[in-house]
């Protein structure tokens, strides 16, 4: 069994924050189809199209037959561990500040041998069932957990390096005017998170649940409105150095295209609250986040981004609203790169419409904010990327998979 | 089809050039210290040299082609070994081969590497692509976590313990104590073995090499050319060579040299109980193991009662790695393969001096390198014989 966490003490300000270290970033090419699965949560590996040979490590011939078809598909998780070692020295400055490390060779049912890092409760001659992952580096690793659940397994030292999981963390939940932010705040809450800030933009104006959110015990309610450059610093120069996790639960969810509206003032809106916000939440929050990712049990870890799953694909109906959604998703990606730096992950929470009066006319399936929140602090605990909330998010992964333009003809309908 | 012996080959006039635990000098360096120790022995100019067999990771961003410009050599025949710890073998075989052929008539063999601070670190993370994408990352133990996987699986299914693995480590010790180039000599207990600290379980302090700078070099020619420089020289009796045996075994407990080894013998046309001194590519002793059972001194798994009921010092029964190993004298990079080439060429040239096994008639040399990811691929061996 793991030693549960503590809960962190008051940080010592007179102590030196530690530096974030990375773990090597360097991969093939074909070792990012690794990369790609860990993102999404996937225990994939490649298969020889042509004999069918499981293979690791990653190549660009099969081994057995020397076919070029290697894709990666998903594959059997379970193996034992042939032989395990705790590495006490290690020539890389990531390892060294964080020795003893266990890692083993796991013999995979699919056939390969992985070497691996073990959780704790792993141990030679036992049953594991592997897992990728993302390192702070951003890369795909793969930890061997063991084959049941054990407690308080997600608090093992080894896995909590590659997770972000909310417990005894301290989360900022950008706007908590709306359904999403309130049962973004109930879920972290439960997932015993430490505190819980949540903005509220023009606090004098009541809005609906307010009682039951002030009434979550680890909630502080803090001024912010994300349009408001001002505001922003503001709130950051408060708490910035203490949110470990950042949800910008901020949303304008509104119908029509891109012909069919007149003027701009909708799309302003759109940007300035989608766009524009996650720019003043990253200028203002992510350089903090970024120089806290080593820093302990609460260390910074992600920076959460709740996008419409057609941000991938433009759904006319929604038009001018999609093409908001796809700029954040492109902020993102370059907001992943900048962060990587301090091991600070962004993740990516595609949705589709939600159970909300923005979506009233819109006809099911929809997805209620609680699900939502859930699979957000999922995905945290997971340590991944990327994540497909919901019946239509999924729907329009797969189909985007198998042939993006068909995708674009049918969302036009 | 019958392999063809290597009649008329001559091997001789063993370098080796002092080590040290770092040198700010580069692999360049430490080659040309090798070559000109090998005209200065020889007699020949670098001129006649119109072979050249080159091992070494440090030479970036230069090739065996660039070297020969560097060193002001024009051989006209040219080898690069990329094979770690089996580079001596592979090495002298194919240079072997080109002597009987009159491909080239004096083919210097070196293998030397340069030692800098954090070079070693440098080395490990851009090792292969698959140490890159799939060991690196994984705590960066470097090799000691690896062999630490293979002694552990090897320990569970042979019974071995710590202490068989020391009595490796501490007769070569012994034997580094007579061996001027040794970097430690301070004498080495079975205590002080067992107490050192861990490096990555069950591997501790003195299961591990350590990195250093050095070069070794030796001549291979006709038997009447050496003959004619009055150099000494040792026959060749036979050879193999091996990579990526066993791929599917799920861990490494055997090496390429247990598929070759009857080819081996037979070639020689001599037996294991013939052999007088054996020269093991010793980067951790479980290696060692693992090349005493497959080269077939014992039976698989047997090891560790071969170690328990033999002496392994220069003056013992079953005297092996005569100059302390690397254990003891240092791991030159790639030169840690050509090491214990050199001392058997020594050995049965009687240029051994205080390390010298008394009555050596035979002696055989074994390699092994490359742990590419979970295991080393590259085996090589070699018989020697006195003229």
């Amino acid at each position: 069994m793991t030693e549960p966490l503590l809960r962190p003490r008051r940080k010592d300000p007179l102590r030196k924050t530690r530096e974030p270290l990375l773990p090597q970033g360097l991969r093939s090419r074909t070792a990012h189809g690794l990369t790609a699965a860990a993102a999404e949560g996937r225990f994939m590996l490649q298969v020889c199209t042509d004999c069918g040979f499981t293979l690791y490590p990653p190549r660009d011939a099969c081994p057995s037959c020397l076919s070029d078809r290697v894709p990666f598909h998903d594959v059997a998780p379970g193996g034992m561990v042939l032989a395990e070692t705790t590495i006490r020295t290690s020539t890389d400055p990531y390892f060294r500040e964080r020795m003893p490390w266990r890692i083993g060779t796991v013999t995979l049912d699919c056939g390969p041998s992985f070497v691996a890092h073990l959780h704790g409760d792993a141990a030679e001659g036992s049953r594991v069932t592997m897992t990728l992952r993302l390192d702070k580096s951003g890369n795909a690793v793969a930890i061997a957990m063991p084959d049941k659940p054990t407690s308080h397994q997600e608090d093992d030292v080894q896995l909590r390096e590659l997770t972000c999981d909310p417990k005894f963390r301290r989360v900022l939940i950008t706007d908590g005017r709306n359904a999403t932010g309130q049962a973004m705040a109930l879920a972290m809450a439960a997932a015993h998170a430490s505190i819980v800030f949540v903005g509220i933009a023009d606090a004098w104006k009541p809005f609906p649940g307010e009682t039951d959110l002030r009434a979550i015990p680890c909630v502080e309610i803090v001024p912010l409105d994300i349009t408001d450059t001002r505001s922003v610093a503001d709130v950051a120069g408060e708490i910035a150095h203490r949110v470990d996790i950042l949800v910008n639960t901020s949303e304008h969810h509104r119908a029509g295209g891109i012909m069919n509206r007149h003027g701009l003032t909708i799309a302003h809106e759109e940007m300035d609250i989608r766009y524009f916000g996650l720019l003043r939440l990253a200028q203002h929050f992510g350089p903090t986040m970024r120089a806290r990712g080593a820093d302990g049990v609460n260390a910074a870890a992600a920076f959460v981004n709740l996008l419409s799953v057609h941000a991938l694909m433009n759904w006319p109906e929604y038009g001018a609203f999609s093409a908001a959604e796809a700029a954040c998703l492109s902020a993102s990606q370059a907001l992943r790169a900048e962060l990587r730096g301090g091991g600070v992950k962004v993740l990516n929470m595609f949705a589709g419409p939600l159970d909300t009066e923005w979506f009233q006319s819109v006809p099911p399936p929809k997805l209620s904010p609680a699900a939502l929140a859930k699979a957000t602090v999922d995905a945290l605990r997971m340590g991944i990327e990327d994540s497909y909330v919901g019946d239509i998010a999924q729907d329009i992964r797969a189909r985007l998979d198998v042939q993006p333009k068909a995708l674009e003809r049918e969302l036009g309908g | 089809m019958k392999r063809r012996g290597y009649e008329g080959v001559a091997v001789c006039a063993p370098i080796s050039v002092p080590y040290r635990r770092y040198s700010v000098d580069s692999a360049h360096w430490w080659i040309g210290r090798a070559l000109h120790a090998l005209t200065q022995r020889t007699g020949l100019k670098p001129a006649d040299i119109d072979g050249l067999s080159v091992s070494s990771f440090t030479l970036a961003p230069d090739t065996a082609v660039g070297l020969t410009q560097h060193l002001g050599l024009s051989p006209r025949w040219l080898d690069h070994v990329p094979m770690g710890g089996a580079s001596g073998g592979v090495a002298l075989r194919r240079a072997a081969r080109a002597v009987q052929a009159g491909d080239a008539d004096f083919v210097a063999c070196v293998a030397a590497d340069t030692n800098h601070v954090d070079s070693f670190r440098k080395t490990l993370s851009s090792f292969s692509r698959f140490a890159q994408d799939a060991v690196y990352p994984y705590g960066s133990g470097g090799p000691n976590a690896s062999f630490a996987l293979i002694t552990r699986h090897y320990m569970n299914r042979t019974g071995a313990t710590r202490e068989d693995f020391g009595r490796i480590c501490v007769a070569q010790r012994a034997n580094a104590q007579r061996y001027d180039g040794a970097l430690m000599q301070k004498s080495l207990t079975l205590d002080d073995y067992m107490r050192a600290r861990a490096i990555a379980d069950p591997i501790h302090l003195f299961d591990c090499v350590m990195p250093c700078a050095g070069a070794e070099a030796f001549l291979v020619c006709r038997e009447e050319d050496a003959q004619a420089m009055k150099l000494p020289f040792v026959r060749v009796l036979s050879t193999i060579e091996r990579h990526n045996a066993y791929q599917n075994d799920p861990i490494q407990f055997r090496g390429g040299w247990a598929q070759d080894r009857d080819d081996f013998w037979s070639m020689a046309g001599i037996a294991p109980g013939d052999v007088d001194f054996l020269q093991t590519y010793d980067d951790y002793p479980v290696i060692v193991m693992m090349q005493i059972e497959d080269l077939g001194f014992c039976a698989k798994g047997e090891a560790p009662v071969f170690v328990r009921d033999h002496s392994l010092t220069t003056d013992g029964d079953f005297p092996h790695n005569t100059s302390g190993g690397q254990l003891s004298v240092g791991q030159a990079g790639a030169a840690g393969g050509y090491l214990g080439m050199v001392e058997a060429i020594r050995q049965l040239t009687d240029e051994a001096g205080a390390t010298t096994v008394p009555n050596a008639r035979v002696g055989l040399v074994s390699g092994f390198g490359m742990i590419n990811y979970d295991r080393g691929l590259a085996s090589s061996a070699v018989l020697l014989a006195r003229s």
